[in-house]
């Protein structure tokens, strides 16, 4: 556990090294950010914007508005939630310039149908994952996440997908923790819901293939 | 504790971040529930395979090249301390 700690302390040092260099001009520096942390960045937009284009060029804005308002970033908050934050918003602008027929909001509440009361209890095979082919597995899990709202949508991937903590994700994303803990909630409760055709146990069986 | 109950408490129970109490709480309800258990563990099964499964990774030619774009339009802009 020691070891672990300290190496989470030099990197948050290491991090804040690179952030200071890069504040007075120095891009190698700020190329060291980029790479630590470019894959995240374009896997959160591509999950929000649900377009690869899309989470190329956020991937590219986010950078560059980081760089250009690097004097804003207090150290307050890690950069990498910094960064997200950035990086949510690009996003959003970019959904919402795509559809222009409803507002894309973190705002949004979305009381549905489906919210928080399970309708269809069935219990999975044990390792539902084996039941596809990687490529097919792959296809049900983004067809299933794309289905939800983008606030949830989004509260989920910086939370179970890329780790942040409730209280990063709140900052992230602008919104207090119980607004965060609420969201994933039902976000984790209608990807469960709607995985349940693909991944239950066949009746009468014990799920082996 | 009711199954609404449980149900409000399992993202804090999934976290690992709930008070010994409403732990202990939770698992009683759970060794007695079989709809709460199954919820449980499915939810759980389902974080897992959502973050195990790499759905949007960026192939190693795109993030040279978007490595590539993004550093030269930073160099193009001024140093952000003269601003």
């Amino acid at each position: 556990m020691a070891i672990i700690e300290t190496k989470v302390r030099d990197a948050a040092t290491d991090e804040l090294a690179l952030v200071q260099a890069a504040k007075r001009g120095d891009v190698s520096a700020f190329e060291g950010l980029v790479k630590r942390y470019d894959r995240n960045i374009f896997r959160i937009a591509q999950h929000i914007t649900q377009n690869r284009e899309d989470a190329e060029d956020v991937t590219q804005d986010a950078f560059l508005k980081a760089y250009e308002n690097l004097e804003q970033f207090q150290g307050n908050s890690k950069f990498y939630t910094w960064l997200v934050r950035i990086a949510v918003n690009e996003s959003l602008m970019k959904l919402r310039r795509r559809r222009t027929d409803r507002t894309v909001s973190l705002d949004e509440d979305i009381k549905t149908e489906e919210d928080t009361m399970p309708r269809e209890i069935a219990d999975w095979s044990p390792n539902p994952e084996q039941l596809y082919k990687q490529g097919e597995l792959k296809d049900i899990l983004r067809k299933t996440i794309q289905g939800l709202p983008a606030s949830f949508r989004t509260v989920f991937v910086l939370r179970d997908v890329e780790g942040l903590s409730t209280e990063e994700t709140a900052e992230a994303l602008d919104l207090s923790i119980p607004a965060v803990k609420s969201r994933l909630l039902r976000a984790r409760l209608q990807l469960r819901e709607r995985l349940n055709k693909y991944f239950r146990k066949p009746r009468g069986g014990d799920g082996k293939k | 504790m009711t199954c609404a109950d449980f149900l409000k408490e399992l993202t804090d129970y999934l976290d690992a971040v709930i008070d010994e109490s409403t732990r202990a709480e939770l698992e009683d309800h759970l060794a007695w529930c079989h709809n709460c258990y199954v919820i449980c563990n499915t939810t759980k099964k389902t974080i897992e395979i959502y973050r195990d499964s790499q759905l949007y990774e960026l192939p190693e030619e795109l993030r040279s090249r978007l490595e590539v774009a993004i550093l030269s339009r930073c160099a193009s802009k001024k140093k952000p301390s003269t601003t």
